[in-house]
């Protein structure tokens, strides 16, 4: 037995993530990252790890691994029912599991994405700076794609800080993913006029099938532009809301492209970035303008929240 | 060049940005300035304050940690640097790129012709007598944009997009012309496909063109495109 974790079945869409590749924008990589930010903190976390340390992502529905070595690991994010050798692991709390051990992750009926983090992490050269998996570029991760059917991912050794760790589920409530996502607003709002904010923010959007990690794309009540809509190509921010001729918005997420020619009307929030990360297809999302200060207020509010629920290791 | 502050826009895109737009009528000039403020702010304020600069043909798109800097902050740090003059960027090179035109690795060429009302080769021959200046690197890994194309080659986007454009295809979108690095869907007309690798993530300098540098293509033979991909 080697210190490996092999992919028995890899789910819909596993892939390996750190916080990000921040620092080459410039050359059009966007930062990638786990599309639930929160969710890959807090099990990182719950096993001793750093915030930053790579994390399994699984996407609607869960992958099955095989333990080469003892570990200690944690799950977050959506439950995906999932079970150790046929025990079911409790979501948000430290698990022991042996050489030889296997995981079954299921899927959920409520959120989309589920973390499973392990001590120590995973021996995975970073590129760029960074382990996450850019999909669409094919960057980092594991050769840059998604888990397959008998990947062998080497783990690091856990060391002496492999404590399990507890969360203070008192908290968990107040970081539940949210449905109702607070926007700022964006750097073209005005091309859709005085009430355009209003009216993205006035109705309930479906998630679209073809929606990932590059976009989540809604569908509802088109929004018009009342002024000239072509634009000079500009930078795009993570979570800004375009609108492309046909008026129906579609959400930046992790993977965007890093710069767009279609005017932003508003922008989700930082706080609420990691909700984005737990909309399924056919989910309902609706919107709500806030502050820019609001924004920053909010987002400094959860992160007490989490510090409370539980520290940085 | 020193600008002049009053001819800059500066205003938060989101909780975590700023944007800063030069004279949107500017063109080269606007994006050389864009350029040497990102720049500046990359090589001199190397520190964690910046996560990432987007920058594009008039505008820098900053982006930052807002636990721990604020928008006026960032907005200081810009306007701090605009005050004096910025330097030219230090490295430019002068690339020369490959492209068989046309046939299957440019299969809108010959629409690009019908709607410019020309002849497949005098698109050809329009759009490799330029020598193009990359502007900005964006949409994908590497993706250089161009700024200097002949206006009677300029065609619309596709209506839809493809789902899937090759690594190396040469493409035309209105007034712009880029290459594709990486295989991802494209929306741009394509008319040719160079053997030259654009991203290899691999290497510590991983885009082969970089923002401010010159590019010419060169049309070749698909036999050449073949001996050089070998």
């Amino acid at each position: 037995m080697t210190d490996t974790l092999r992919v028995l079945t890899p789910g819909l869409l596993t892939t390996l993530q750190d916080l990000g590749r921040y620092g080459y924008a410039h050359l059009g990589v966007s930062a990638s990252g786990p599309a639930d930010s929160l969710s890959a903190r807090i099990c990182n976390r719950l096993v001793g790890n750093d915030d930053s340390a790579s994390v399994l992502e699984m996407t609607l529905v869960g992958a099955h691994f095989e333990f080469g070595c003892d570990a200690l690991i944690a799950l977050a994010g959506a439950d995906f029912a999932a079970t150790l050798d046929g025990t079911p692991v409790p979501m948000y709390e430290p698990v022991r599991a042996r050489a030889g051990a296997i995981l079954r992750c299921g899927s959920a009926p409520t959120g989309a994405r589920s973390y499973v983090a392990i001590a120590g992490g995973f021996a995975i050269t970073p590129v760029l700076g960074s382990t996450s998996t850019h999909v669409m570029s094919g960057i980092g991760g594991l050769a840059g794609r998604a888990l397959k059917r008998g990947d062998m991912l080497p783990l690091k050794p856990a060391g002496a800080a492999a404590q399990p760790r507890k969360l203070d589920r008192s908290f968990v409530q107040q970081l539940r993913p949210r449905t109702s996502l607070r926007v700022t607003p964006g750097p073209q709002h005005h091309v859709f006029g005085e009430d355009g904010i209003k009216k993205l923010c006035s109705q309930a959007y479906l998630v679209s099938e073809d929606s990932n990690r590059v976009g989540l794309r809604l569908q509802g009540r088109a929004i018009e532009a009342i002024r000239e809509r072509r634009m000079s190509t500009e930078g795009a921010a993570l979570g800004a809301i375009q609108v492309p001729p046909g008026g129906q918005p579609i959400i930046l997420f992790v993977e965007h492209q890093t710069t767009g020619g279609y005017p932003k009307i508003a922008n989700v929030i930082s706080a609420d970035l990691p909700s984005v990360g737990q909309l399924r297809p056919r989910e309902e999302v609706k919107f709500e303008l806030v502050t820019m200060q609001q924004a920053i207020e909010l987002l400094n509010e959860q992160e007490q929240i989490l510090k409370e629920a539980i520290p940085p290791t | 060049m020193a600008t002049n502050p009053t001819d800059i826009e500066v205003f938060p895109a989101s909780d975590s940005t700023l944007l800063v737009r030069f004279d949107r009528h500017g063109g080269p000039e606007a994006n050389e300035q864009v350029l040497a403020l990102a720049w500046q702010l990359q090589h001199q304020e190397r520190s964690r304050r910046i996560l990432n600069l987007h920058p594009a043909y008039e505008s820098l798109l900053i982006r930052f940690d807002p636990l721990v800097q604020s928008h006026a902050e960032i907005e200081a740090l810009v306007r701090k640097r605009l005050q004096v003059t910025l330097p030219d960027l230090p490295e430019r090179k002068q690339l020369d790129v490959p492209v068989c035109y046309g046939g299957a690795f440019g299969p809108d060429l010959e629409e690009v012709a019908r709607l410019t009302q020309l002849i497949p080769a005098q698109v050809v021959e329009l759009h490799s007598s330029v020598n193009y200046r990359v502007c900005f690197l964006g949409f994908a890994p590497g993706f250089p944009y161009l700024g200097g194309m002949d206006r009677r080659i300029a065609v619309p986007r596709l209506d839809s997009p493809r789902k899937k454009v090759a690594p190396g295809t040469v493409a035309i979108a209105d007034e712009q012309t880029g290459i594709y690095p990486v295989s991802s869907p494209g929306g741009w007309r394509l008319i040719g496909r160079t053997p030259l690798k654009l991203f290899t993530p691999d290497e510590p300098s991983p885009a082969l063109v970089l923002p401010g540098d010159r590019l010419r293509f060169r049309p070749i033979a698909p036999d050449d495109y073949g001996r050089a991909l070998r």
